[in-house]
């Protein structure tokens, strides 16, 4: 599955992120490494784009690059 | 550089960081009211020097750097925060780097502190945001902080001045002490290792001269992170070019990552040592998220960005009009007291038509600009901006435009000008460059005069289906049409000459705060500057070259023959005599016919012609290149009716009695309504050419749009002339 899967509040862990090089390595840079829990925090009301949370610091990306980055879920927080 | 090192040799201090930091407010509040604006060497990025004290009576340089996540770079915009801390490409390098951190987003903000303290340079890192954390339910122990990594922390909060006190005496004693990282050195894998070895060799055209071994690893990594075959670097040495994408080639080929091992590594170290400096306890609702909930809604959301757009359009038509009135009358009055006061000839002439009236047409934008950057600061500043994006992005994404286009566009209905000024609330070129060109296609107010008059004088003003005015849903159509336009326009430039690899979007919902009064103040202050000084001046010479064509020559065997017949009146009637008005008038509109612009006008008649237009059409149409509502103006002159506004019966009588060498009415319905489509499409600012000049630092973009849109506007009005003649109209 991918980050695009997730439902608002749910976690999962980073497993690849795909997409061309400078967006990979941006999202990488801004934490997304391979192996990090990451949390969606919110979906905008137009369905996009969506806020994701990685080590506490928050990012939002369109729904199209979400789908690039595999995911393993893990939990739903309460 | 625009900027030469000082004399007295003040300390040099790069202010870099994450964006959303508070780093502008952080400047403004170190260096006061006395920064200097400059560019960078070649690119539309600005560079803003401030002095700052240091606490001892001595003063430092401080360069606020743009803000950006790393220091990997894939434009020559990017590759500023590097050259600024190193000293590359003619930027100089600091003696000492101030890193702000964003306390509630630490790890991410240390991400780009290690890549800094990687390159050796003596840095201070000051935490900001520490109350907004700890809102959050963030703690950082700093003292921690600042022993792992080996260089001071400072806690700030950019409105107590008591901690920005301790930050000038950290970097005061810094600069004497010139801490480095201790903790973290970056030691590349196995396979980086050969990376760097491979491209080496190549790194002294990338390398500022006397670097040591650090700093040149750390560039030879900069270099393998940032060029890749469609990057935008235009200082990257050939050789390096060719040996990085080499090793990038082979890497892939073994399945490695290189941007993903050096990635890694950094967060590797941060998250090893995190649980040392950071607690996180989850906390109820912070304020922000509370009122999140209220304007990231989908009814109440919306309902707050049409009420704020609304506000914003209100302002920028009703409230500036005051203020435009205001020093349209001041230069009016002035332009009446000279001609008055002076001697009547060409000096005087060249005073108020060229001087007086190009300082107006400058100054007589200043009401919009200020209001708007005075909106937008408000709106970045307090947080909303970044949410507006957030609600907006679908729409502006679907119809190939950047989230924050919405404002530069909404503004572009007052008036182009300041909109395109506005564009700089996005960090890309091409997003900027794309949103700017087709700005000027929406309907702005200087094309009200214009349609009125047209509208008034050859629509009909029947009803349709009983209710609808005609000439109110010309004008309500025309609106559409220049939306309509301009989205086309994005379509096809965004595919054509603004191609570019589709960047994705990268938002950030920063934390809501009180906007910072002075950061605002500085804003909007040095936006007025910076259009009154650089677009300023080629209004002011664009208007002195069409009132020269307007002007002159000053003298023709036609006009002296028209001015004997006057004198012979005035000598046979005396001066009041009712016949020497309309003389007068004559003479004007045949200096008119005879001056410069008059003969181009007559020389594109042939051009103009299959659109149902004279050469009186054509002097109007290059007196509106000065601005759009002097049409009606140069219409009045044409046709001897004297000074006129749009709603004057007189020239809309003449403009009815026109007829064609035929004896057929000039003026046809059909001939209005393409008058109006090559009114809604023509590029007749030089004021919006100035403002584009001045934005993308180039001829070629000015000139694109003129072309791009004259050519759309004439084939517009063709394709409605002739098509509605072939169908039998008019």
């Amino acid at each position: 599955m991918t980050l695009a899967d997730l439902a608002p509040a749910e976690r999962a862990i980073l497993e690849s992120i795909g997409g061309d090089r400078p967006f990979r390595r941006r999202l990488m840079e801004l934490g997304f490494v391979p192996g990090t829990a990451v949390e969606l925090r919110k979906v905008a009301p137009l369905g996009d784009p969506l806020e994701f949370a990685v080590r506490g610091c928050k990012v939002s990306i369109r729904r199209r690059e979400a789908a690039a980055v595999a995911v393993e879920r893990t939990e739903r927080r309460r | 550089m625009s900027e030469t090192p000082s004399k007295d040799a003040a300390p040099l201090l790069a202010l870099v960081g994450n964006p959303n930091t508070g780093k502008t407010t952080l400047f403004n509040r170190l260096t006061g009211a006395n920064a200097r604006v400059g560019n960078y060497p070649g690119i539309t990025v600005e560079r803003t020097v401030g002095r700052m004290a240091l606490g001892d009576g001595r003063h430092a340089d401080l360069v606020d750097v743009p803000g950006t996540y790393s220091l990997a770079a894939r434009s020559v915009e990017e590759q500023i925060a590097i050259d600024a801390l190193i000293g590359r490409h003619g930027v100089p390098a600091p003696d000492l780097a101030i890193i702000i951190a964003d306390a509630s987003n630490l790890e991410r903000n240390l991400y780009f502190a290690l890549q800094v303290l990687e390159l050796g340079r003596p840095a201070v890192i000051a935490l900001n945001m520490i109350d907004a954390a700890a809102a959050a339910g963030v703690r950082i122990d700093v003292e921690r902080l600042s022993a792992t990594l080996g260089v001071p922390v400072v806690p700030v909060i950019a409105t107590q001045p008591r901690t920005l006190d301790d930050l000038r005496a950290a970097v005061n004693e810094a600069l004497a002490s010139r801490p480095r990282a201790t903790e973290w050195v970056w030691t590349p894998s196995p396979g980086l290792k050969a990376d760097l070895e491979a491209i080496d060799e190549a790194l002294d055209g990338a390398v500022p001269a006397g670097a040591d071994p650090q700093l040149r690893q750390a560039v030879g990594l900069w270099a393998l992170m940032s060029i890749d075959a469609d990057d935008e670097l235009t200082d990257a040495p050939a050789d390096l070019r060719l040996r990085v994408l080499d090793r990038l080639q082979r890497a892939s080929e073994a399945g490695r990552d290189i941007d993903g091992e050096a990635i890694a590594a950094r967060y590797a170290w941060i998250d090893r040592h995190a649980a040392d400096w950071i607690t996180r306890e989850e906390v109820p609702e912070s304020w922000t998220e509370k009122v999140d909930r209220v304007l990231l809604n989908p009814v109440a959301g919306f309902a707050v960005f049409i009420g704020l757009m609304f506000l914003l359009f209100q302002a920028l038509f009703a409230w500036s009009d005051p203020f435009i009135t205001l020093i349209e009358d001041g230069f009016g009055w002035l332009a009446g007291w000279t001609t008055a006061t002076l001697p009547e000839g060409l000096f005087t002439d060249f005073l108020v038509g060229a001087l007086i009236g190009g300082v107006g047409n400058v100054l007589v934008f200043l009401p919009q600009i200020l209001l708007l950057f005075l909106f937008i600061a408000i709106m970045e500043d307090s947080g909303y901006m970044a949410r507006a994006a957030f609600l907006m992005d679908r729409i502006m994404n679907r119809i190939g435009l950047h989230g924050r286009a919405f404002v530069p566009m909404l503004s572009a209905y007052a008036c182009a000008v300041p909109a395109i000024m506005a564009t700089r609330t996005m960090e890309r070129r091409r997003d900027r460059f794309l949103t700017m060109m087709v700005l000027p296609l929406t309907t702005c107010s200087a094309r009200l005069p214009v349609y009125t008059l047209i509208i008034g004088a050859v629509i009909p003003a029947s009803y349709v289906a009983g209710v609808f005015n005609v000439q109110s849903l010309t004008m309500v159509a025309l609106y559409f049409f220049g939306i309509v336009m301009a989205l086309l326009a994005a379509a096809v430039l965004g595919r054509t000459v603004l191609k570019g690899p589709r960047v994705p979007l990268l938002l950030e919902l920063p934390p809501y705060r009180l906007p910072d009064p002075r950061s605002v103040t500085r804003l909007v202050l040095s936006r007025g500057r910076v259009f009154v000084s650089e677009a300023g001046t080629v209004i002011l010479v664009c208007t002195a070259i069409l009132w020269g064509l307007l002007t002159f020559p000053q003298t023709t065997p036609e006009i002296d023959a028209l001015s004997a017949e006057r004198t012979r009146i005035e000598l046979e009637q005396g001066p009041g005599a009712p016949s020497i008005e309309r003389l007068e008038s004559q003479i004007t509109s045949e200096q008119l016919r005879q001056s410069y612009a008059g003969r181009m006008g007559r020389a594109i008649e042939p051009v103009i012609e299959p659109l149902g237009y004279d050469w009186k059409i054509g002097v109007a149409i290059i007196g509106a290149f000065a601005a759009r509502e002097v049409f009606v103006g140069t219409l009045g002159v044409v046709y001897s009716v004297g000074e006129v506004d749009e709603d004057n019966p007189g020239l809309r009588a003449a403009i009815r009695e026109e007829k064609t060498a035929l004896g057929k009415p000039r003026y046809t319905p059909l001939m209005g309504l393409s008058l109006l489509v090559f009114f809604a499409l023509a590029c007749q600012c030089m004021s919006t050419l100035a403002a584009v000049k001045r934005e993308t630092r180039s001829y070629r973009w000015p000139l694109l749009m003129f072309v791009y849109m004259t050519a759309l506007a004439w084939v517009a009005a063709f394709v409605v002339y002739q098509g509605g003649r072939l169908l039998g109209f008019a």
